[in-house]
């Protein structure tokens, strides 16, 4: 096995872990920012941030550019689409094995791993990706003119993407699980006013059914426990965020019971040398100028424990 | 009209053409700088050198001339973007709609062009 040494390795390249590659990178710390998927994280997923202040408007894809841009200007090596065989992050030297070949070391490191949409985890779900099921509106609703799809969830982006694809769709049935709305009150209002907008609750989905794309869904009335199928062309799904922390659970390193990684102030986490920056980390607000706040606060605590 | 990437484009139907004709192996990814479509260019950008036995290409969706990778039948049923084809010899071999990660693209590369 190869091993490669750094002075702190970054798991994430959000906006939290390119802004702690960018500190570190300029604090001259060898530094590597390694990523599972494509760098930017869920910034990819926004068409247009218009909050991140100094810039009036971007897309996030370009906002992603130039961070990787500035902090690989500043000497940080990212290796991104990579998949993690093992981590070790209890012992003084830290160590990163990824694609069964290489071994990457160092005395400290970043946890940026970040959050991404949960899934309903049900049978036929995997199966109907890109062919009925969705997880952006925007990207996909345009396939769904005229037709009767479902919206599955019952926070602010359910309710709201429900009544965006409204553009698009001839009907649309929210299925929600409680008696109630976990969004804004003007959302779940603009929800119920519109026509097209009809609503299920306290129930689940539990079955995809289909072909070559998704013609039925079966869904279970959690009071009466009985299950009905519905035909339907599509079904987009929104029911929340979970922290990217499946690979830590075994780490040794403090999750809540949320399974967002606990930290102090200085973003410290239990473990010695290692610490955590945005959307993993348990807290309140989560966007990307928190992230890049964490990731600075997050380099500034390496570089103090490295020089310690 | 191109998609802003740094791969190599389908611009025309003639330009598909060619490509599928003096190309043993090819790999297109037709989408938008969506969510679901930036994944699978970085992957197939990625994956360029290692697999210089693949002509790796994307093609914008909303170019007319698209027509031709949204009407294939290997499509039919696909209402994700972005749609990825694959193609052996001017043949299609296998299609995917929707994000994949660079494990499954290259569980097809192995698959079909090896
Ligand atoms: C649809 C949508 C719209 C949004 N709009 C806005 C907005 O307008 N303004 C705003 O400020 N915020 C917005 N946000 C929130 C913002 O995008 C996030 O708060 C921010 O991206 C979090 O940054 P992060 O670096 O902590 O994590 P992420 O952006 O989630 O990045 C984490 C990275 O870590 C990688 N990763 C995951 N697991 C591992 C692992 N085990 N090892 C290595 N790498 C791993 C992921 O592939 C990803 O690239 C939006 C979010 C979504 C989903």
């Amino acid at each position: 096995m190869e091993q490669k040494k750094y002075d702190v390795i970054i798991l994430g390249g959000g906006p939290a872990g390119l802004t702690a590659g960018i500190y570190l990178a300029r604090g001259k710390a060898k530094t590597l920012i390694l990523d599972t998927a494509t760098i930017g994280g869920q910034m990819i997923l926004t068409y247009q941030i218009a909050n991140y202040p100094g810039v009036e408007k971007i897309s996030g894809y370009q906002l992603s550019a130039i961070m990787k841009k500035q902090a690989t200007t500043f000497g940080c090596e990212i290796v991104s689409n990579i998949k993690i065989n093992s981590l070790g992050l209890d012992s003084p030297v830290k160590k990163v094995t990824v694609n069964n070949k290489i071994t990457y070391t160092a005395p400290a490191v970043i946890i940026a791993t970040g959050g991404r949409s949960r899934m309903l985890n049900v049978p036929g779900e995997p199966e109907f990706k890109g062919r009925g099921i969705s997880y952006c509106a925007t990207c996909d609703g345009d396939f769904f003119q005229d037709k009767e799809i479902i919206v599955v969830g019952g926070g602010n982006s359910a309710l709201e993407e429900a009544v965006a694809l409204t553009k698009y769709a001839g009907k649309i049935t929210i299925v929600h699980e409680f008696d109630h709305f976990q969004a804004f009150e003007h959302a779940v209002t603009e929800a119920k006013n519109n026509p097209k907008i009809s609503f299920i609750m306290e129930s689940h989905i539990v079955e995809f059914l289909g072909d070559e794309s998704l013609k039925a869904v079966k869904i279970k009335n959690l009071k009466t426990g009985k299950i009905n199928k519905m035909n339907t062309d599509g079904a987009f799904i929104f029911v929340g965020y979970e922290a990217n922390t499946h690979q830590l659970k075994d780490t040794g390193l403090e999750l809540n019971k949320w399974q967002e990684v606990v930290a102090d102030e200085n973003m410290n986490t239990n473990l010695k040398g290692v610490v955590v920056a945005g959307d993993s980390r348990a807290k309140r607000y989560r966007q990307v100028t928190t992230a890049v706040a964490d990731g600075t606060i997050a380099a500034l605590s390496v570089l103090e424990y490295l020089n310690s | 009209m191109v998609l802003p990437t740094n791969l190599k484009h389908v611009a025309t139907i003639e330009e598909y053409n060619d490509i599928l004709k003096n190309n043993e192996n090819v790999m297109i990814c037709c989408g938008r700088m969506g969510p679901m479509c930036v994944p699978v260019y970085d992957v197939m950008e990625e994956l360029q050198e290692e697999y210089s036995h693949v002509e790796f290409r994307d093609m914008l969706f909303d170019n007319p001339h698209a027509q031709i990778i949204r009407s294939l039948p290997e499509a039919r049923g696909f209402m994700g973007l972005p749609f990825t084809i694959y193609y052996k010899n001017g043949k299609v071999v296998a299609a995917t709609s929707s994000i994949q990660n660079r494990e499954q693209i290259t569980e097809i590369l192995d698959r079909e062009f090896n």
